[in-house]
């Protein structure tokens, strides 16, 4: 009798923990998209009115704009690199039994550890070391660097996955390396690469600590911006700006899961 | 050799990355140890000056301490949430699995930002949290949650959450079934069982998830700065203070290696005492 109102105590607790875990995850992107539609013009919850005001406040804040499109350019820009740049040499290295493979994959993976604020001062001091003046392109060459572990892994799983066999026999069929490249590798891996794009671009989009340091006065990102707006007052802008980011990120999942299943290759991860 | 020779071949890809990595990866991380050995911002003389000034500072100690404290407390509890989360999951069907991995996927595909932000509405002095303890009665006043030590921890939880459920759910999925009803068979309650077969033997997805949320937790500046307000500083706002506000150059590189080594020993130091003492269980 007592061990079943153990198990039944036992079960609650699980039961209740895990309710609030969910509630938890779930609550904080339910609330942003709740609150930009307030009609009020603080942050109270819930909302006094509804409207969409602050969305059409956000259409006229250029101020808003401007880094949002910047935070867009240099996410494509560190995307691109990224996926080419890692994507190679995740095929070189992910099948290679040699040590400096290993090396490489440590290195390549090191960005992950590293906390992104040192790695920020530590490119700025180089920069400054070699009189480099600041520009996207040095916002994009830090981006690349902290996007690149997302490509290694994920598309280095994806390699590992492939039967080489299948390689061999289209080399031996007298298939060029290109076209062997083109027709049977690159589909074999297609997922990893959509996976690892698409976790690399939100992964820049959203990145602060390096673009604190890399950013020039003229390239402002999107999320320092919103930082700097936040650190001064509470404005309910952010709520629209938070709003849009949610429902795109949403529309990009489901796009990004049909062409590749994202969710499995973020959770095998 | 042709074997050998086709076996470098092989790595020719990886190159262009490698030569990018060196550049703007190896030689940064130089410089900053480089700079770090500056005695003052003026560049003029080299001393490991700037690590004593750190270590004699009860200042400074204090907020790397403070720091990692942080990263443990929300790791701890993270922990605590992410495993009923789990046994959750692989009790559930296939839409229940499905539910969750969404709910799991949600805040970490959702910006950093956003969901700080998302904290300081419900934390707020208007927030949801006040709003609703004092339509119920249970608070006769605004509580300030916004800018406080726990209002931090526990944003940083939910924040980092996935980092832990994600790990946990794929060592609990590995976990044989039979163990926990051989177990219960023999007459184990099921908290017995929770805490001597299914903990120990899921044990390195937990270190795993603790580890990642850990050293989040500790680097995130951006919830740090907003949902911990100015009053609690932390190492990444120090460096950021350090280095552009009072452009100390040389001292905010130290602060930089000292904390990179704090966190990075801790993960490592948690990582071989764990494989060391999971020797025993993977033997089972």
């Amino acid at each position: 009798m007592q061990r079943s109102l153990m198990d039944r105590l036992y079960a609650g607790v699980v039961g209740a923990l895990a309710g609030f875990a969910m509630l938890l995850l779930l609550a904080p992107t339910l609330v942003v998209v709740i609150i930009s539609f307030t009609g009020g013009i603080t942050l109270k919850f819930p909302p006094p009115s509804w409207s969409l005001r602050w969305y059409g406040e956000l259409l006229q804040s250029w101020e808003i704009i401007e880094p949002a499109l910047n935070s867009l350019k240099v996410a494509a820009l560190a995307t691109i690199l990224s996926a080419v740049l890692g994507g190679a040499a995740a095929l070189g290295i992910a099948r290679s039994q040699l040590k400096i493979a290993r090396v490489l994959d440590a290195l390549f993976m090191s960005p992950m550890v590293l906390p992104a604020m040192a790695f920020g001062l530590s490119l700025l001091l180089v920069f400054n070391m070699l009189g480099i003046r600041l520009s996207v392109a040095t916002l994009v060459l830090g981006h690349t660097i902290i996007c690149v572990p997302f490509v290694i892994r994920m598309v280095g799983a994806s390699v590992q996955q492939l039967n080489p066999v299948l390689i061999t026999c289209s080399l031996s069929l007298g298939a060029s390396r290109w076209y062997t490249f083109r027709r049977i590798t690159l589909p074999l891996i297609r997922r990893g690469i959509i996976a690892s794009c698409f976790v690399a671009f939100l992964s820049s989009f959203d990145n602060v600590p390096v673009s604190l340091f890399l950013a020039d006065a003229r390239t402002e990102v999107l999320p320092i911006k919103l930082w700097a707006i936040l650190e001064g007052s509470l404005d309910v802008r952010v709520a629209a700006v938070s709003g849009v980011i949610v429902i795109v990120t949403l529309i990009g999942l489901i796009a990004a899961e049909s062409f590749g299943g994202v969710t499995r290759q973020i959770g095998a991860r | 050799m042709p074997g050998s020779a086709q076996a470098s071949r092989q790595l020719l890809p990886a190159v262009p990355l490698a030569v990018l990595f060196f550049a703007a990866f190896v030689l940064p991380l130089m410089a900053l140890i480089f700079v770090s050995l500056f005695s003052t911002p003026q560049f003029v003389e080299m001393s490991p000056i700037q690590y004593g000034r750190f270590f004699s500072d009860p200042f400074s100690v204090r907020v790397l301490t403070d720091t990692l404290l942080l990263g443990a407390e929300v790791a701890m509890l993270a922990l605590v949430l992410a495993y009923p989360l789990g046994l959750v999951y692989v009790a559930s069907g296939s839409l229940g699995r499905a539910v969750i991995t969404f709910l799991i996927m949600l805040p970490l595909l959702t910006s950093t930002v956003v969901r700080t932000f998302a904290w300081i509405v419900i934390l707020g002095r208007d927030g949801i949290v006040n709003s609703s303890m004092l339509a119920l009665g249970l608070w006769e006043s605004p509580v300030r949650l916004l800018y406080t030590w726990n209002g931090l921890v526990v944003a940083l939880t939910q924040i980092q959450l996935p980092l832990m459920a994600l790990p946990v759910i794929n060592s609990l999925l590995r976990l044989d079934g039979n163990l926990m009803k051989a177990a219960e068979g023999l007459g184990a309650g099921r908290f017995r069982v929770f805490f001597t077969v299914v903990l120990p033997l899921t044990l390195p997805g937990a270190i795993a998830g603790w580890l990642l949320v850990f050293a989040a937790a500790a680097t995130a500046f951006i919830t740090q700065t907003l949902v911990g307000g100015g009053r609690i500083i932390l190492m990444p706002s120090y460096i950021y203070q350090q280095a552009v506000g009072v452009q100390d150059w040389p001292f905010s590189a130290a602060l930089s290696l000292i904390f990179t080594l704090a966190v990075i020993g801790i993960v490592f130091a948690i990582g071989v005492l764990s494989r060391r003492s999971m020797r025993g269980v993977d033997a089972t």
